[in-house]
């Protein structure tokens, strides 16, 4: 590896750390698509900053810029509040309207500004090493990779000394309220990280890979944990790993970097999205199949013991009922529902007859039991404590 | 402006994008209402940015650029993208937001990705990123417009004909289950529609703008009235006049690119109908409350005064404006109000209430 591969892959190691730190709590508050919102509308402070200053990565800049991130926060909360439309509406007016503005001032203004907009939006991490910082004529690594150590140690720092602020004002607003922790501050506090953030990975790697690097890694952590500090570790695992292999493929298949990793994040949260153990696609799918099954075969059960008592032979508690009675299950079903009770030891048939079996009136009574009480979420305990087979 | 449509009635490249720009404004008024009030607006964005990939794979397979092709790519993989995003929020613990996020940075990503080896190919003379993510108003041709045409008219007549339903889904999905309809389907086939239109508009503003030109027209219209079709109807006359009066600005000015003006014109739309809407308008509603304040502050003053009328046996008895100095909330600008509205008298420092004013004050 040459050295510039090297600082390319530190620069969106760095850059991508930073982005899931902040995008994690973006996630839990549902506000993942503020950080699009702000990665678009930053772009006329980059603009007018640069008229100012004329140096892409000045502090002044930055700063100028995620000013303009924080302002595209507070148009969207006051545009909300009026009522007068939803807040995604809001969102999606705010952020057209300053990029337009953006847009505008560049084309009109400055034929010979340095600046492209789909630059802005695409970035080209391949270029980040170029710019270098220089200190007493010692060349000490590339602009961008101190600008985002910068500002990810700012995070991290804040991260640690506010953890327990952050963790309650996220999942419960009102007790970090009651506690005296103004929410508000914590809210525009994290805001003001997103669009640091923002503002200086875009000229590393663009807006658009911003969005995919804050969004991305926490969702799939989100669908692996329940715990908020597994949640940051799994998001800073998954944005490193995207960062490096993203690098590679772009390498191999000599294309975009930004876009490479934006694709190994997808493939990622593909991965994720199908297979997690409990929120995966495939284990929620089965568990809705299970639960389908286990609840129909209660609905028979319950179905049988209310006619248990009648007479010997009700006409209820024939097989052929299922098809033709009350039931009209289709044969298909009644066959699969009748082979479940069975297997389960609920049921036992007899020349036609369905009866309950002991264990059955057992299971029954004590779901009814349940049900009637309103504690259905316990039906789950006696369907773990009874079948012997789940569905 | 005036050269403006001078030109329009002479220059066929201006009319020609003119009537391109109208017809996608107006089916994004439509097709947007329903983005709106399903709470749907940022479907815009992300299905903007997930078109991206369709379009560069259909380049990449057919290796001609056509707007037909451009149109057909960028709809199927952005019917995928939507797609997506309904399956992660209605199967996953993750929320839309997060969900729409996803899909667009990574269709894009994976655009970028396509795009950057198609230009890497030596004969490819750019497959024009620039072009989708601006937009590409001024280089409508007449066969792009009469593309353009066809299926604006068409997902036109397809939202007529499944008004009932689509109408029964954006209010009450819940409803429209227990009457028999297959929600699911119909969700699929509207968010098509929306896709549709998506696709249409990134001709003339691009990716990022997209969001606004969907939902600018449908948020201004909504501000007027509390009807469904009312609300499209204006939504479409938005939509196409900030096409046209957006065409009108760039084409006076060749600096000024088409797709931030016309954003821009249908977001002052926006901004004048939040502020001038009769009945839900900032202004409207400033008045509103400003009125109902100065009647309060009125009746309370009356009522302050009947508590003093009421220790003399004859209501008429003037009473000094002295003592009325101490009560809480007085104004001296009520007494002359309250003349002016007959209800009570004044005499250099008295006061006493009228029989009308009696009236008033003893039934509030």
């Amino acid at each position: 590896m040459s050295s510039a591969q090297i600082e390319i892959q530190l620069i969106a190691i760095v850059v991508a750390l930073a982005c899931a730190i902040p995008g994690t709590f973006l996630v839990l508050r549902q506000m993942a698509m503020i950080s699009d919102a702000i990665s678009h509308s930053i772009l006329p402070g980059i603009v007018v900053g640069f008229l100012i200053t004329q140096n892409i990565s000045s502090p002044f800049l930055i700063f100028f810029a995620a000013l303009t991130g924080v302002l595209t926060v507070v148009a969207v909360e006051s545009i909300t509040k009026t009522n007068l439309v939803k807040e995604d509406t809001a969102i999606g007016l705010v952020f057209p309207a300053f990029f337009s503005i953006g847009v505008l001032i560049i084309s009109s203004q400055l034929g010979n500004i340095h600046i492209d907009t789909d630059a802005v939006l695409v970035g080209e991490l391949a270029y980040a090493p170029l710019d270098r910082l220089i200190i007493f004529d010692i060349d000490i690594g590339p602009v961008s990779l101190w600008v985002m150590l910068g500002i990810l140690s700012l995070t991290l720092f804040l991260l640690i000394f506010f953890y327990k602020e952050l963790k309650i004002s996220t999942f419960d607003a009102e007790l970090a309220a009651s506690l005296g922790f103004t929410p508000v501050v914590i809210h525009y506090f994290l805001m003001s990280i997103t669009s640091l953030t923002t503002v200086g990975a875009f000229n590393a790697v663009g807006a658009i890979l911003v969005v995919a690097l804050i969004v991305v890694p926490p969702a799939s952590a989100y669908l692996l944990t329940n715990d908020l500090s597994k949640m940051l570790l799994f998001a800073s695992l998954i944005a490193i790993f995207s960062a490096i292999g993203g690098y590679w493929i772009a390498h191999l298949a000599n294309t975009s970097i930004s876009g490479s990793i934006a694709t190994l994040l997808g493939l990622i949260f593909l991965f994720v999205f199908l297979f997690a153990p409990d929120n995966g696609l495939i284990s929620v799918f089965s568990r809705q199949k299970r639960q389908k099954l286990e609840f129909t075969m209660l609905t028979f059960l319950i179905h049988l013991k209310n006619h248990s008592f009648t007479n010997n032979n009700p006409p209820e508690r024939e097989i052929i009922h299922l098809t033709e009675g009350h039931f009209r299950w289709n044969k298909a079903l009644a066959k699969k529902i009748l082979e479940f009770a069975e297997k389960n030891n609920m049921i036992s048939i007899d020349n036609g007859i369905i009866n309950l079996t002991e264990r059955g009136e057992k299971f029954t009574s004590e779901a009814l039991n349940f049900i009637l009480n309103n504690e259905t979420s316990k039906l789950e305990d006696i369907n773990e404590k009874f079948l012997l087979f789940r569905g | 402006m005036f050269e403006f449509f001078n030109l329009l009635f002479t220059d066929f490249t201006i009319q020609t994008i003119t009537i391109g720009t109208a017809i996608i404004g107006l089916t994004c008024g439509i097709l947007g209402s329903f983005a709106v009030l399903r709470k749907q607006s940022l479907l815009g964005d992300a299905i903007a940015h997930s078109a991206l990939p369709g379009i560069a794979i259909a380049f990449l397979l057919t290796g001609v650029k056509d707007t037909l092709l451009f149109i057909i790519g960028a709809s199927l993989s952005g019917i995928i993208g939507a797609i997506w995003i309904i399956s992660i929020t209605k199967n996953t613990r993750l929320k839309s937001d997060s969900a729409l996020g996803i899909v667009l940075s990574i269709f894009f990503g994976f655009g970028i990705v396509l795009l950057t080896i198609i230009q890497r190919k030596p004969n490819a003379n750019q497959a024009g990123l620039e072009r989708f993510l601006f937009g590409q108003a001024a280089t409508l041709v007449p066969s792009d417009v009469f593309i353009i045409g066809i299926i604006g008219l068409l997902s036109l007549l397809l939202v007529i004909i499944f008004w009932k339903e689509f109408k029964i889904l954006t209010f009450d999905p819940q409803y429209a289950t227990t009457l028999g309809f297959n929600v699911q389907l119909l969700d699929l086939l509207l968010t098509s529609f929306i896709v549709v239109a998506i696709v249409l508009g990134l001709q003339a503003v691009g990716v990022v703008l997209m969001s606004a030109l969907l939902i600018a027209p449908a948020a201004a219209a909504r501000q007027w009235s509390n009807k469904l079709s009312t609300m499209i109807i204006i939504s479409a006359f938005l939509g196409a006049l900030s096409g046209v009066i957006g065409t009108a600005i760039s084409a006076s000015n060749l600096r000024l690119s088409t797709g931030p003006i016309i954003v821009l014109i249908a977001i002052s739309l926006v901004l004048f109908s939040f502020i001038f809407s009769p009945t839900r308008g900032l202004l409207s509603r400033q008045l509103r409350y400003s009125k109902n304040r100065k009647n309060l502050r009125l009746n309370k003053t009356l009522i302050q005064m009947l508590e003093i009328v009421d220790s003399h046996e004859d209501y008429s008895h003037p009473h000094s404006i002295k003592l009325l100095n101490d009560l809480q909330g007085f104004r001296k600008k009520c007494l002359k109000e309250l003349e002016n509205l007959g209800l009570i008298n004044i005499q250099t420092n008295q006061w006493s209430l009228t029989d009308e004013g009696y009236k008033k004050a003893k039934s509030l």
